[in-house]
């Protein structure tokens, strides 16, 4: 036993005589950081590490069987998940992976952020770390593209929407991000080679970067309220911290971050199981048009704000708010390099972040089932309930038939049923009399069409009966004023005649 | 007898421990010209390099666009609208179903039409026909056009892209291969073609 010792250490001996590595690798893990930062709050940054390996090592295994051409993508993916042993698995750690890395990417950022750890002399690192930010993003959206589907598709003429906003070179950037006209071969050889090569490649390095100014800098102590960082003092305060109760990283720090990145892995590995993998939808066909594309996860609040920014607004916000929003990410630690780091002195900085979370989450989750999309089928595949047709007269009937045939249902609900893009209408004929209802039908406004050219006017005469009678069985309309006027309007043109 | 190459590989911190400036100066002289000359062929490099990664991007404007057949005359029956299919004039095997593009057709009076892009004018998703109601319905963000393609409700800031077309024969032909979006709607109805009608 003790034979087989002596050689594996003498192997060991031959290597790192000529690798020279075993010292600065032992001091880098040995190295002393404040006891304080020994904590379970310090563990994002490895976590993120640890899943972007793991991203690397599935992305290299759906490889091994994936084809990158627009013509085959999709019909591997499918390959992938039912022909091929474990490939669902694989692409389903893949693409829960990529969800997780975005997350814990995002949160590592908002505890350095609340922390103050960006502050003197780590403001590099933070920048370093917005670079990374957006590269994951980036990995994110054309991961997307590559699971190349329906969404993907029409993804794709999202992305050079946005990009035809850009005033000047507009066109250009829209074919120089397709690759030429239209979005074919060369769009999807472009997101295969960005997402395999180029921001990998980029990401790698810079994680390095960053990795190595952390050891560098040391780790950032916890904050205390009232303990300022100056640029005069902060190097020997913290130096005498670490002379103090400084601890070796490894073990008292590296084991609840090697504990963290298991669960974590443990989690995607669970959510790729019960979950499995993320698509692909239908295939990249665009003339089959009966889709409604939506993006990933990570790219849903995007998605919403273009729905909920008034249109004048739209193009500026697209088009200015990331490049103020990533330059303000970038100042911040050379605007903010000094001063207070705990939280309980910051509110702007709570407040910040409170409201930056509360609005991704909100417009997150309205793009997961967003209001202001008409439902395509709602005309025809929506029940209208016996109660809206009982004891209705044939005119009122036919105007249940024109609301449904006029596909008015797609963005007005009933029952619960339909789009939500109009208001609900199963109480209209409380908030609206016959006349506004004629007036609303024919000539639209408030966001409607007018359908004054798509009714005739036995079809206008049988939808607004039809609609006078949805009042929830309240007080029935508040028209009688607006009926009375009509009538004797009616009658005295009759006279007059 | 004198080893010839002996000198060549005398490494000179070693034999001139001193490291004399007059010596000094001319290596660094030399590595300058080196690296000069390392800029110098990498900036000769970077022309087909960049001409490769840009040359998609500044081609002629409209020089994408051919007429393509979007299919017979009676599969637009007048007063309707129907799909049209066209395939991408400069696409290549590799394009796969993407290479086979959709855009609505209206016949107005057999002969008055109007080809419209799939693509909204909002964020470019395609946009489904309601024959019923006269209605284009863009299931993204609830954009909605009339018939004509001007927008009746929504987010668009245009109507509907459209496509120049003119009859040949018995066929239907567009001017297209350029995804439209604002940018580039230029190349897909050029003022004073036929197809400003709406």
């Amino acid at each position: 036993m003790s034979g087989i010792k002596q050689k594996s250490l003498e192997l060991y001996r031959w290597f790192d005589r000529r690798l020279g590595l075993a010292k600065p690798i032992t001091e880098a893990a040995e190295h002393p950081i404040p006891k304080s930062s020994a904590s379970w709050w310090y563990v994002f940054g490895s976590a993120a590490a640890m899943i972007f390996g793991l991203q690397i090592v599935t992305g290299i295994l759906l490889a091994l069987v994936y084809t990158p051409t627009a013509r085959d993508a999709w019909n591997s993916l499918n390959f992938l998940n039912h022909g091929m042993e474990l490939g669902w698995f694989l692409r389903a750690l893949h693409g829960w992976g990529s969800d997780f890395m975005v997350a814990i990417v995002i949160i590592h950022m908002t505890q350095v952020f609340m922390f103050g750890s960006y502050k003197f002399p780590r403001e590099l690192t933070w920048i370093v770390g917005v670079f990374l930010l957006l590269l994951t993003l980036g990995m994110a959206f054309t991961g997307q593209v590559l699971r190349f589907d329906q969404d993907a598709y029409w993804g794709l003429g999202i992305g050079a929407a946005i990009m035809g906003r850009v005033p000047w070179i507009g066109g250009e950037l829209v074919h120089s991000m397709l690759g030429g006209p239209i979005i074919g071969a060369t769009t999807f050889s472009r997101f295969f080679a960005l997402h395999v090569f180029v921001i990998p490649g980029i990401l790698i390095a810079l994680v390095a970067v960053h990795v190595w100014m952390v050891l560098y800098l040391g780790v950032s102590e916890w904050p205390m309220p009232g303990r300022l960082v100056r640029r005069s003092t902060y190097i020997q305060e913290y130096e005498a911290d670490i002379q103090k109760d400084g601890v070796p990283f490894v073990p008292d720090a590296a084991w609840k971050d090697v504990a963290f990145s298991v669960a974590i892995i443990l989690a995607i590995m669970a959510c790729a199981f019960f979950f499995g993998p993320i698509g692909p939808s239908g295939p990249p066909d665009p003339t089959i048009i009966q889709t409604a594309p939506k993006p990933d996860l990570p790219f849903l609040w995007i998605y919403a704000v273009f729905a909920l920014a008034p249109p004048a607004l739209e193009t500026p916000l697209l088009l200015i708010m990331p490049i103020v929003v990533i330059c303000a990410m970038l100042g911040l630690p050379l605007y903010a390099g000094e001063g207070e780091k705990h939280w309980s002195r910051r509110p702007v900085a709570v407040l910040m972040v409170a409201v930056i979370a509360v609005s991704l989450s909100i417009l997150t989750s309205l793009g997961q089932h967003p209001p202001w999309s008409p439902v395509m089928d709602a005309w025809s595949g929506d029940v209208v309930q016996p109660k809206y047709l009982k004891g209705r007269t044939p005119l009122q009937r036919q105007g249940a038939l024109v609301f449904q045939q006029m596909q008015c249902r797609n963005c007005h609900a009933l029952d619960g049923l339909g789009g939500q893009r109009g208001p609900d209408l199963d109480m209209v004929a409380t908030r609206l009399s016959e006349s506004e209802l004629i007036r609303q039908v024919l000539q639209g406004g408030g966001n409607m069409p007018a359908y004054g050219s798509a009714l005739s006017p036995p079809q206008v005469t049988a939808l607004v009966s039809f609609l006078e009678t949805l009042n929830g069985n309240e007080r029935p309309a508040q028209n009688d004023v607006h009926r009375l006027m009509r009538s004797e309007s009616a009658h005295s043109a009759g006279e007059s005649q | 007898m004198k080893n010839p190459w002996k000198d060549l590989f005398k490494n000179p911190l070693i034999e001139n421990p001193l490291n004399q400036p007059s010596e000094h100066s001319r290596r660094k002289f030399l590595f300058k010209v080196a690296v000069l000359l390392n800029g110098a062929v990498g900036a000769v490099l970077a022309v087909p390099v960049l001409g490769y990664l840009l040359g998609p991007v500044f081609k002629r404007n409209d020089s994408y666009n051919h007429w393509v057949p979007v299919g017979n005359l009676e599969q637009f029956p007048p007063g309707e609208t129907r799909l049209g299919r066209y395939r991408n004039p400069e696409g290549t095997p590799a394009d796969g179903q993407t290479r086979t593009l959709p855009c609505w057709v209206r016949n107005i009076d057999n002969t008055q039409f109007q080809v419209f892009a799939i693509n909204c004018a909002h964020m470019d998703c395609p946009v489904h026909w309601f024959p019923q109601s006269k209605l284009f319905m863009c299931p993204c963000h609830g954009g909605v056009y009339y018939q004509d393609g001007a927008v009746a409700a929504g987010p668009p800031p245009r109507g509907l892209y459209q496509y120049k077309y003119k009859v040949a024969g018995n066929q239907l032909m567009i001017w297209a291969g350029e995804l439209p979006t604002l940018s580039t709607q230029a190349s897909v109805a050029k003022p004073g073609s036929k197809t400003c009608l709406g």
